[in-house]
C-alpha cells in the first residue's frame, strides 16, 4: 500500500496541521495543553463541520420535503446533498439506500426490528462475536425474544482476535443474520469482515455490519466488502450527534416493513389504510435532523480531503508508538492484542483502578476513556471489570502520547 | 501533581486503599451488596446489629480507591453507634460530599479527608456507594442491589 511509505516524520507534520482545524484542541485543560484520546467515544469536529452547520442555520433553515419556498428548496437541497455525500464515502450503488438515523444504536435496532421481525422465526440463528458493543447485542436479543430465534456468540481468543474456526462451525443453515463489529471499541481488533461475509453469504446468511468504529479509521466500500447492511454514527465521523447512518442493499429495504410511522414517510394516509413512500423516505419518519445531516455530509468531504491513505498510515504509525510507550510503564498490562488492531490502546494497571488513572491523569490534560466501554461481556472474557482506554484519532500526534505516558508515571507516584 | 488532586489523594486515603480495614463479610451478619453501573463496581457490606447498635461492619468487593478507602474508613466511623447515630452520620457524610466546594466541609473528623471528592462531581459515586449499602442495611436491608443511580 502506497500509504506505508509516507515517512514518519512528514506524517507528523501533517497531524499537527490538521489539529489545527479542530478548534476545540485548542483549548487548556485544567491549565494543561488539551491531549484528547477518548476518540472512541466521539471525535472532535472540524471547523468545516462547525461552519457547514450554522450555514445551513444562517442561510438555509426550513423543513424539507413539504415546501415550496426558497428557503425549502435550499434546506431540502442540502440534506439530499448530504446524502449523496454520505452515498459516495460509504460506496453505495443508490443514494437511497442511505437511511438517515440518529446513530448507530438506531440503525441496528432498524435492522432487528424491521427485517428480524419479517425473516427470523423459532428455530433460527442470529450470530454475533463476543466482542459486540451493547448496541449490538441488546437489538437482537430483543429480536430473539420476540421471534423465537436464537442468539449465537463467536468466541474471541486471548489477544482478542475473532476465532474464526469457531465462525466456521457456528455459522450454518439456521443462520439467517451475521451481526458483527468491523473494529472492536474495547480492543482495537479488525474483524477480518470480507472473510466474514463471503462465508456467511456461502452459507445463505445476510451480514450486517456495525462500522461505527471502523468508518472513521479504514475507507469502507460497502459494495466492495459485499455488506448487505453497514451502520455507522456520525458523532465518531468528526460529525454531529444525533445523526446516524444506516446503509441496506435496495432489495433488502424494499422488502422490509417500515420501523416507524409518521409524516415523510408515507404515500398516501386514509383512516382505512396508509400506504408507504418510496427509499429511502419509507424508514424516516418524521422531521429528519437536518442540520445533523448537513454536518455529516461535510464531514465525510473533509474525510476524503484528507484520505484514507495518509489517515491510515498516520493512525498505523502512531498506534505502533503507542502500544510500545504505554506497554513500557512498569506494572501496565495491554487488553487486546490481535494481530490486526486499529486505534485502540485497552490497559490496565497493577494496583491502580482505571477510574483512579483517569482522574489523574484527566488532571495533567489527557482525556481517555475508563469503564466497561459498553462491552461487559469483553471485559468478563479478560476478568477485569473494567480497563483505561487511549483511543485515536487522525489529529493525534507523538505529543499526545508522550503526555499521556508521562501522566502514567504520576500515576504510578500517586499509588507507589 | 495538581493541588486538586493532592486533595483527592490524600496519604489516609491511599493507605485505606491499600490497606482496606474490616475487609471480610461479618457471618451471621445483615449484608447489602452495593453496585455502581457506570463502571461495574461492587461492594458487599455485612453488618451486625445488636439491640440497636453497630457492632461490627464489614465490606468486601472491588473498586477504585476512592469506593474502597471510603467504604474501609466508614467501616471505621460506624462501629459502635446506634442504628440513629449511623443514620445520622450517612446523611453528614452524604451533604459532605455533595457540598459547594467553596465552602469549608463539614467536620466529620477521620471522614473529612473525603471531602476532596467535592471537587471530582464523577467520583462523589464512588465515594458514595459503601455508605448506600450500609444505608440500606440500617433501614431494613432490602433484598434487590441498591445501585448508586
Ligand atoms: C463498536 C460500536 N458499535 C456501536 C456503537 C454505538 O454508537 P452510538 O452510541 O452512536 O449509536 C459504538 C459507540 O460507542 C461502538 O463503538
Amino acid at each position: 500500500m502506497a500509504a506505508d511509505t509516507v515517512p514518519a516524520v512528514e506524517t507528523a507534520a501533517r497531524a499537527a496541521s490538521i489539529r489545527e482545524e479542530f478548534p476545540i484542541l485548542g483549548i487548556e485543560a485544567h491549565g494543561r495543553r488539551l491531549a484528547y484520546l477518548d476518540n472512541a467515544a466521539t471525535t472532535q469536529k472540524p471547523r468545516e463541520v462547525i461552519d457547514a452547520i450554522a450555514g445551513y442555520y444562517t442561510t438555509s433553515n426550513a423543513n424539507v420535503h413539504r415546501g415550496v419556498h426558497l428557503l425549502s428548496e435550499r434546506a431540502t437541497a442540502a440534506f439530499e446533498g448530504a446524502r449523496d455525500d454520505v452515498a459516495a464515502y460509504f460506496g453505495a450503488a443508490h443514494r437511497h439506500e442511505i437511511i438517515f438515523t440518529r446513530n448507530a444504536t438506531e440503525g441496528i435496532n432498524l435492522v432487528a426490528q424491521s427485517w428480524g421481525g419479517r425473516h427470523l422465526a423459532a428455530g433460527d440463528e442470529v450470530l454475533i462475536s463476543a466482542m459486540e458493543h451493547h448496541s449490538n447485542i441488546v437489538p437482537w436479543q430483543l429480536a430473539c425474544e420476540r421471534t423465537g430465534a436464537v442468539l449465537k456468540v463467536v468466541p474471541i481468543d486471548d489477544r482478542g482476535a475473532l476465532d474464526m474456526e469457531a465462525f466456521g462451525r457456528l455459522l450454518g443453515p439456521r443462520t439467517k443474520i451475521v451481526a458483527m463489529t468491523q473494529l472492536s471499541n474495547a480492543l482495537g481488533t479488525v474483524t477480518p469482515m470480507a472473510e466474514i461475509i463471503r462465508a456467511a453469504h456461502d452459507a445463505g446468511a445476510v451480514v450486517l455490519v456495525d462500522g461505527a468504529q471502523a468508518a472513521y479509521h479504514l475507507p469502507v466500500h460497502v459494495q466492495a466488502l459485499g455488506a448487505d447492511f453497514y451502520v455507522a454514527t456520525g458523532h465518531k465521523l468528526y460529525g454531529p450527534t444525533g445523526i446516524g447512518v444506516l446503509y441496506g442493499r435496495e432489495a433488502l429495504l424494499d422488502a422490509m416493513p417500515p420501523y416507524q410511522g409518521g409524516g415523510d414517510m408515507i404515500a398516501s394516509v386514509t383512516f382505512e389504510k396508509s400506504t408507504w413512500n418510496t427509499l429511502p423516505y419509507k424508514f424516516e419518519a418524521g422531521t429528519p435532523h437536518i442540520e445533523g445531516a448537513v454536518g455529516l455530509g461535510a464531514a465525510t468531504r473533509f474525510i476524503r480531503r484528507i484520505g484514507f491513505d495518509w489517515i491510515a498510515a498516520h493512525e498505523a504509525d502512531l498506534l505502533a508508538y503507542a502500544t510500545a510507550a504505554v506497554s513500557a510503564v512498569p506494572g501496565v498490562r495491554l487488553v487486546g492484542t490481535a494481530p490486526v488492531k486499529a486505534s485502540i490502546v485497552s490497559f490496565v494497571m497493577d494496583g491502580v483502578h482505571p477510574h483512579d488513572i483517569g482522574t489523574v491523569v484527566d488532571r495533567m490534560g489527557v482525556a481517555i476513556r475508563t469503564g466497561h466501554h459498553c462491552a461487559q461481556p469483553v471485559m468478563a472474557r479478560f476478568g477485569v471489570p473494567a480497563t483505561a482506554r487511549a483511543s485515536l484519532a487522525m489529529y493525534n500526534t507523538r505529543e499526545d502520547i508522550d503526555q499521556l505516558v508521562d501522566a502514567l508515571h504520576d500515576v504510578r507516584r500517586v499509588f507507589a | 501533581m495538581s493541588d486538586g488532586l493532592q486533595e483527592l489523594y490524600q496519604e489516609v486515603i491511599l493507605d485505606h486503599n491499600r490497606r482496606p480495614r474490616n475487609f471480610r463479610v461479618i457471618a451471621g451478619g445483615a449484608t447489602q451488596e452495593g453496585y455502581n453501573p457506570l463502571c461495574g463496581d461492587r461492594v458487599l457490606v455485612s453488618m451486625a446489629i445488636d439491640h440497636g447498635v453497630v457492632r461490627d461492619v464489614a465490606f468486601e468487593g472491588q473498586g477504585c480507591a476512592i469506593a474502597k478507602a471510603s467504604a474501609s474508613l466508614m467501616t471505621e466511623a460506624l462501629k459502635g453507634l446506634t442504628v440513629a447515630e449511623a443514620q445520622e452520620r450517612f446523611a453528614q457524610f452524604q451533604s459532605m460530599v455533595t457540598s459547594a466546594h467553596d465552602e469549608p466541609p463539614a467536620d466529620l473528623g477521620k471522614l473529612s479527608v473525603l471531602a476532596g471528592v467535592r471537587e471530582f462531581p464523577t467520583r462523589v459515586k464512588c465515594a458514595s456507594l459503601a455508605w448506600h449499602a450500609a444505608k440500606a442495611v440500617l433501614d431494613g436491608a432490602p433484598a434487590a442491589p441498591v445501585s448508586t443511580e
